[in-house]
């Protein structure tokens, strides 16, 4: 037992820090840092620097464009990248659709789809939760019919992020109506520009726009847009689940709002003294950071494990990491609230802070706050978390 | 980084899981503490055996000079099997004082003692008023002649009762919370002026109360500078709270084994109650504070490594907060989910409860170890 990188995982440490020191555009650096949402042009740009480098599929098999990384050289990338901190990945193309392309699809498909994801010269969103089927998506409506050489498209989607800026979507749809509810459905992806096809933007509760409904009204799709095989999409859904089980912990992004925590805690007064001075802040603070902590080498524990032993059977402690890191980001945005009291209260609908420039850094603390009370519901609610922790950990 | 066990370890392991499951299941641990003293000499016996007592000494004081590592195996496995012999106070705690302040002569004279388990000891440090301050010492040693003489009270000494030897704090130089002037004296629990009143703890354990009037000892009996000797007793503080945190998650992990088959079994309404899911969350809950626990556990046990004491400080007690937090949950909910059959002296469950708690409560809280962190200013720092 050894918690200590090696010389070379040092080294790959520095280089990496060094390149985002170099290459992280500081405009994209300050939004992320305050809360604030990126352009898509923002993002896109960030995302191509990366491809640029041969880091834009980090995890993916070397012949499609990854990099060969040890599962310890991937947490470093990511812990570095979401404290840095830069923009992640597109996860819907790059964690979720990439994997399921080149592990089930065919030559075609591989070779029209994954260079186009890793330069994100498409942008993909993910059709999977409908207005009736949130925990329970095996019972989603969303039917394919075949027609020909074509799907024929029908149904809604919901809480699709970002599918505004979307060029692609991979959708799960009903094509066996008779079959059991999780052995009748396909993946299939196609246009998002496609006819029938339309977005709705859903506002959220912190005043922004990252998610939408999209409504598909006959829909044609070429059949040779489904991948794998027909009626075998829940297994891919459920591959593509899985698969991103480490990066969820969101460590990284935890560790930036805790220093940035401190830093603002130092600075904000509150009865004649910086924040920071007050015990019972500060040892909320501390909490939060042992909690973070522990979670870091719950983590790396996950890591390590895969690193030596393979993927094939997860670590019990990987389904600690959804829950905890969702609850410590929220708590890191609790902190925020505390930090900046009365102050929260100015609501500005374009998300930037124009009106005040001396509160600058106050504008996006609620907002975020009441946007990070998502985490604990999307990837799998905490609940369903738990539901998996008693029956595939405990045997209950 | 590497979270595995060597192959030495993984036997270490093995072996003493394989003395405990045979000789220490819940009624023998019944027979042991109705022994004299509160714990079996036999089973210590076997313990020196296979060579536990000497894990952590070097190969030159006849030990095997194993790391912090096969220490939180130990205690993993004594906490699991709810084990009430003095493992941490003589192994850990006096031989932690041997080792990184022994002179030549003391470890000659003390640890072939303690690995062949003839010799026990027990950690006089705490007073009435000291809680959890080591460096509040109000015990006096005074220079007469060559040796010293101690005067003082200690409280809650774990193993007192039947310790051959007791490790004592007492103060050299200087006001009560001073600092310096603080010295560690071995003190043989026979001799002249050493009363002591014995007691079982609320886990099972014993401990005592142990006055100490004119008690002359010789020169040698100072372990490490005399006037100095804080950063001595936290070092092996530390390495006691490291253990306490392994013997806490062994503990958990076996109190969780047991309530998730009790709640698999017992049946209401016609069911198993596990096939709730208010209660299969509680017990998913109850598994999250057990590997954040664990995690803690093993970043306390690679933090002796750290060269620099207040890193490896910090780590160890926010280990310790982490741990403190999880245990109560663990603890009180193991209770909860049992129901009624939890709350009797009868079944183990209480037992576990019992010992995490008293855990909490040794060498600081979870409270206090959060003010250290917080005050050393936190963890990500």
């Amino acid at each position: 037992m050894d918690l200590a990188f090696t010389k070379e995982e040092i080294a790959f440490r520095e280089e990496v820090r060094e390149f985002f020191k170099n290459n992280v555009p500081p405009e994209t650096r300050r939004k992320l840092q305050e809360g604030r949402h990126l352009s898509k042009d923002e993002m896109v740009t960030w995302w191509r620097i990366l491809n640029k480098k041969g880091w834009g599929v980090t995890h993916w098999p070397k012949e499609y464009g990854g990099t060969g990384w040890t599962t310890v050289q991937h947490y470093i990338f990511n812990e570095e990248l979401q404290s840095y901190p830069a923009p992640q990945p597109l996860a819907f193309g790059v964690s979720m659709v990439g994997p399921v392309i080149y592990t089930f699809g065919n030559e075609k498909q591989k070779k029209e789809y994954l260079p186009r994801i890793a330069n994100v010269d498409d942008w993909w969103c993910q059709g999977f939760s409908e207005p009736g089927s949130g925990s329970d998506l095996a019972s989603l409506k969303t039917t394919a019919e075949r027609k020909g050489d074509k799907w024929i498209i029908n149904g809604q989607k919901t809480w699709t992020t970002l599918a505004q800026h979307a060029d692609m979507i991979f959708c799960l749809c009903r094509t066996d109506k008779n079959a059991k509810k999780q052995m009748g459905i396909s993946f299939i992806v196609f246009s998002m520009k496609s006819k029938g096809v339309t977005v709705r933007p859903i506002q959220t509760i912190d005043g922004g726009h990252e998610v939408n409904e999209v409504f598909f009204d006959d829909v044609e799709v070429p059949y040779e847009n489904l991948i794998g095989e027909e009626n075998k999409g829940w297994d891919y859904a459920k591959f593509l689940l899985g698969n991103e089980r480490t990066g969820i912990a969101r460590v990284g992004v935890s560790k930036e709002r805790l220093r940035r925590i401190r830093a603002l805690a130092s600075k904000v007064e509150s009865g004649g003294r910086p924040v920071i001075e007050d015990p019972a802040f500060r040892e909320k603070l501390t909490a939060c950071e042992i909690e973070l902590k522990a979670l870091e080498l719950t983590q790396l524990r996950v890591v390590a494990d895969e690193g030596k032993h393979g993927k094939g059977k997860p670590n019990p402690a990987s389904s600690v990491l959804k829950i905890k890191g969702s609850e410590i980001q929220q708590t890191t945005t609790e902190l925020l609230m505390e930090i900046i009291g009365p102050f929260a209260a100015p609501y500005d609908e374009h998300g930037d802070a124009g009106s005040n420039e001396s509160m600058d850094w106050t504008a996006q603390i609620a907002p975020s706050y009441f946007n990070n009370r998502k985490v604990s519901i999307y990837g799998g609610s905490n609940e369903i978390q738990r539901n998996i922790i008693s029956k595939a950990v405990l045997g209950l | 980084m590497d979270f595995d066990l060597s192959e030495e370890q993984r036997l270490l392991k093995e072996s003493i899981d394989g003395l405990l499951t045979d000789a220490y299941d819940f009624d023998a641990r019944k027979k042991y503490m109705k022994e004299k003293g509160g714990w079996s000499k036999a089973l210590w016996g076997k313990l020196a055996e296979q060579g536990l007592l000497g894990l952590p000494f070097a190969e030159t004081d006849g030990g095997f000079g194993a790391g912090a590592v096969e220490t939180m195996i130990v205690m993993e496995a004594l906490g699991k099997a709810l084990v009430v012999e003095p493992y941490l106070a003589t192994v850990v705690v006096a031989g932690g004082f041997l080792r990184h302040g022994g002179s030549a002569e003391q470890k000659a004279k003390h640890i072939p003692g303690i690995i062949d388990g003839s010799k026990t000891f027990g950690f006089a440090q705490l007073e009435k008023n000291s809680r959890y301050d080591l460096f509040d010492v109000v015990t006096t040693a005074k220079k007469k002649g060559d040796g010293w003489v101690i005067d003082g009270e200690k409280f809650v000494v774990l193993n007192g009762e039947n310790a051959d030897t007791l490790v004592v704090t007492a103060r050299t130089k200087g006001g009560q919370r001073d600092k310096t002037g603080i010295g560690v004296f071995l003190v043989p629990a026979d001799a002249k002026g050493v009363t002591k009143k014995g007691y079982p703890t609320q886990d099972g354990l014993h401990a005592a109360d142990i006055t100490f009037t004119n008690v002359e000892v010789g020169a040698d009996a100072a372990i490490g500078d005399p006037e100095n000797g804080l950063p001595l007793i936290e070092r092996v503080a530390d390495e006691a709270r490291t253990a306490l945190c392994a013997e806490a998650v062994g503990a958990m992990d076996q109190s969780l084994k047991d309530t998730v088959e009790y709640i698999k079994t017992r049946k209401q309404f016609g069911v198993a109650i596990g096939s709730f899911q208010s209660l299969q969350h509680r017990a998913a809950d109850m598994f999250v504070a057990l590997e954040q626990a664990r995690s803690m556990s093993m970043f306390a046990t690679m933090a002796s490594d750290f060269s620099d004491a207040k890193e490896r400080s910090s780590a160890v007690a926010a280990a310790k907060v982490q741990v403190g937090k999880s245990l109560k949950f663990v603890g009180q909910q193991s209770i909860q989910l049992h129901g009624g059959i939890g709350m009797t002296m009868e079944a183990k469950i209480g037992h576990y409860f019992k010992r995490l708690t008293m855990i909490e409560n040794t060498l600081g809280d979870t409270d206090y170890h959060l003010r250290r962190v917080s005050e050393g200013g936190g963890l990500l720092a």
